[in-house]
């Protein structure tokens, strides 16, 4: 009974696809109106979600006066905005380094912790395993404040105030959201290829690190790209644990410039805009090459949660 | 593939024995970063942060000293508090649905894109990946009077604009426009979820003679709900406690002046004055429980909600 309805389904499915596109001979104009009202408010929209950037890019190349001018393109194009910036910020090129800095050490500290804790509850069968990956999972509807202030004062009596450890190495305790997508994948490898290794003597580190990490590299780039980006935008840590105006992230130094009262007080916005592309050009070049990676993380993490 | 004969003997010594205690053990062994790190960073942390709520506390100065309720109770007189949670329930009022509204309206619409889809998700993302204090500093400038918000309004006949910076009125609204242009994460998860909508559905639907929105009410949404009712849950959440955002546009910009700073004054920006400004964290822990609180409550009267509309397959 089953078979033949799927492949009645498999034939219909695609002569569907195809029949809805092709225009039918009654209705031409309505059809061609609607579509063309489609393409324009997609178009629309298209433009308010990109012009804001568009705009910021643009402001950080004009001369003080002319960044409130509507004018699209810059004339002349300032690029002294740039080095004018470092006049004004001169420890921006700190703050980049530190942001490279403390998102590198966040992004692979929660990916190998992370896929470690995942490897551990798809592959070992102990007592309570369910319940305590219900744990895992209630954590992360725990809001971050009521733990931010017991977290701030274990760094602090660790003598981690006032430095970048705090924004990084808690990352190597893995994450719950992280663990809870590992082990998805985990569990969808075969299990006899960790038979086959364990015959040939592999100890269970080694299947993790040459079978398990190997065949899930999506899988763990998704997780990189993710932390590398929550790591990089974040402020609040940065905001609780930096006061050295050597340490701060680039988030941290940003909001520093906006609360500058020589930039935003004087006007000086273009520099203020040069300062939020230096922080978020990064993130647009990551999301370029990573595209893939961070649709299929939330896609993922939307149709299983 | 065949590990060098040392390896192999010194791993028949260690894990030939299959017994249930060896899985433990390196189940164990696998499990304790997370272990660690929920005692040490979580548990732990909170039970601590529970204790706290009940104590005066700077610790800079001393330590913890118990005060019983009080905490909860200035807290419940404290205007500011009140004023915060009002501001952030507006907020999330707005912004959760006008976020959910407009995340389908955009996935429905890359649905019917057809092979172009990817570039227009590509764009509707972007916004996601930029900081959340450069968005602060760019909508800064972009809801200035002069600015492009502004003129676009002007542009379409509104001559006189709100002061979306400084009018108490207007400086929330100018907050969700901020925050509604952070939509892409909620237009990715819809449009991954209506690609599983069987196409022969609506087939069917139109030959029964049922329109577009009958279609959309009948087909689409409880084929989506699971989908659909996760992005609202976690756009509540994170919407209670919005902080980069505003922080960087009022609370963190002195210049802002002190009345739309109060107008902008969310929940999570203000325990962060409170705890790491003004160091009474006792103040901020109590604060912090009740949030935890509000979340839990609304997150559960959310869970029991869906049972009326979310349908899920195989069930």
């Amino acid at each position: 009974m089953a078979a033949p309805q799927r492949i009645e389904r498999s034939v219909n499915v695609p002569g569907i696809g195809t029949s809805s596109r092709v225009l039918a001979p009654t209705g031409n104009v309505r059809r061609s109106v609607s579509r063309i009202a489609f393409i324009a408010v997609l178009v629309l929209f298209t433009i308010v979600f990109i012009y804001p950037l568009i705009w910021l890019l643009m402001a950080s190349l004009k001369t003080g006066p002319e960044v409130f001018n509507n004018e699209i393109l810059p004339n002349p194009i300032a690029w002294e905005n740039y080095p004018n910036l470092l006049a004004v910020a001169p420890n921006f090129g700190q703050w980049f380094i530190n942001s490279v800095l403390v998102s590198g050490l966040a992004a692979v500290s929660v990916t190998l912790s992370s896929a470690l804790v995942a490897f551990g509850f798809a592959y070992f069968r102990f007592p309570y395993r369910n319940a305590i990956f219900g744990i895992v999972l209630a954590t992360m509807m725990l809001p971050g404040a009521v733990t931010m202030i017991p977290n701030f004062i274990i760094w602090k009596e660790l003598g981690f105030y006032n430095s970048t450890v705090p924004l990084w190495a808690g990352n190597l305790f893995a994450s719950a959201f992280y663990v809870f997508m590992l082990r998805q994948f985990f569990l969808g490898l075969p299990r006899e290829l960790f038979e086959a290794a364990k015959m040939d003597g592999s100890s269970y580190l080694r299947m993790w690190r040459s079978i398990a990490l190997p065949l899930t590299m999506p899988a763990l780039v998704v997780v990189f790209v993710f932390e590398l980006k929550a790591s990089w935008t974040d402020l609040l840590r940065p905001l609780m644990f930096l006061r050295d105006v050597d340490l701060f992230t680039l988030p941290r130094g940003l909001l520093a410039i906006i609360a500058s009262s020589s930039i935003t007080g004087e006007s000086h916005f273009e520099l203020l805009m040069a300062a939020a592309v230096i922080t978020t050009l990064p993130m647009v070049v990551l999301f370029f090459l990573g595209q893939r990676y961070f649709v299929e993380g939330i896609a993922t993490t939307g149709s299983k949660g | 593939m065949t590990p060098s004969t040392g390896t192999t003997t010194r791993s028949q010594h260690w894990w030939s024995s299959r017994s249930d205690r060896q899985q433990v053990k390196w189940a164990l062994i696998f499990l304790s970063p997370w272990i660690i790190g929920f005692l040490v960073f979580t548990l732990g942390p909170m039970v601590w942060s529970l204790y706290l709520s009940f104590t005066e506390y700077d610790p800079f100065r001393g330590n913890p000293q118990f005060i019983g309720a009080e905490n909860y109770e200035n807290l419940m007189a404290d205007p500011r508090a009140r004023l915060a949670l009002s501001n952030t329930i507006y907020f999330t009022i707005f912004n959760v649905p006008g976020t959910v509204i407009i995340g389908l309206f955009l996935a429905i619409m890359l649905n019917r894109v057809g092979r172009a889809a990817g570039l227009f998700r590509t764009i509707f993302y972007l916004p996601n990946v930029t900081p959340a204090v450069a968005i602060g500093a760019l909508f800064f400038l972009l809801l200035q009077g002069q600015g492009l918000i502004n003129s676009t309004l002007r542009a379409i006949g509104i001559n006189n604009p709100p002061f979306w910076l400084t009018d108490p009125e207007w400086v929330k609204p100018g907050v969700i426009i901020m925050a509604l242009w952070t939509t892409g994460a909620t237009v990715i998860i819809l449009f991954a979820a209506l690609k599983n909508v069987p196409a022969d559905m609506y087939e069917a639907a139109r030959i029964d003679g049922a329109n577009a929105w009958a279609q959309f009410r009948n087909i689409t949404v409880p084929f989506i709900s699971g989908p659909l009712f996760f992005v609202i849950v976690i756009n509540v959440i994170a919407s209670l406690q919005i902080f980069a955002e505003v922080w960087a546009m009022f609370q963190g910009r002195p210049s802002a002046g002190p009345s739309a700073q109060r107008a902008s004054l969310m929940y999570v920006p203000y325990l962060f004055q409170k705890g790491f400004q003004d160091f009474q964290m006792g103040y901020a822990s109590a604060m912090a429980w009740i949030l935890f609180v509000i979340v839990l409550t609304i997150t559960l009267v959310q869970l029991w909600l869906s049972k009326r509309w979310v349908y899920y397959e195989g069930q």
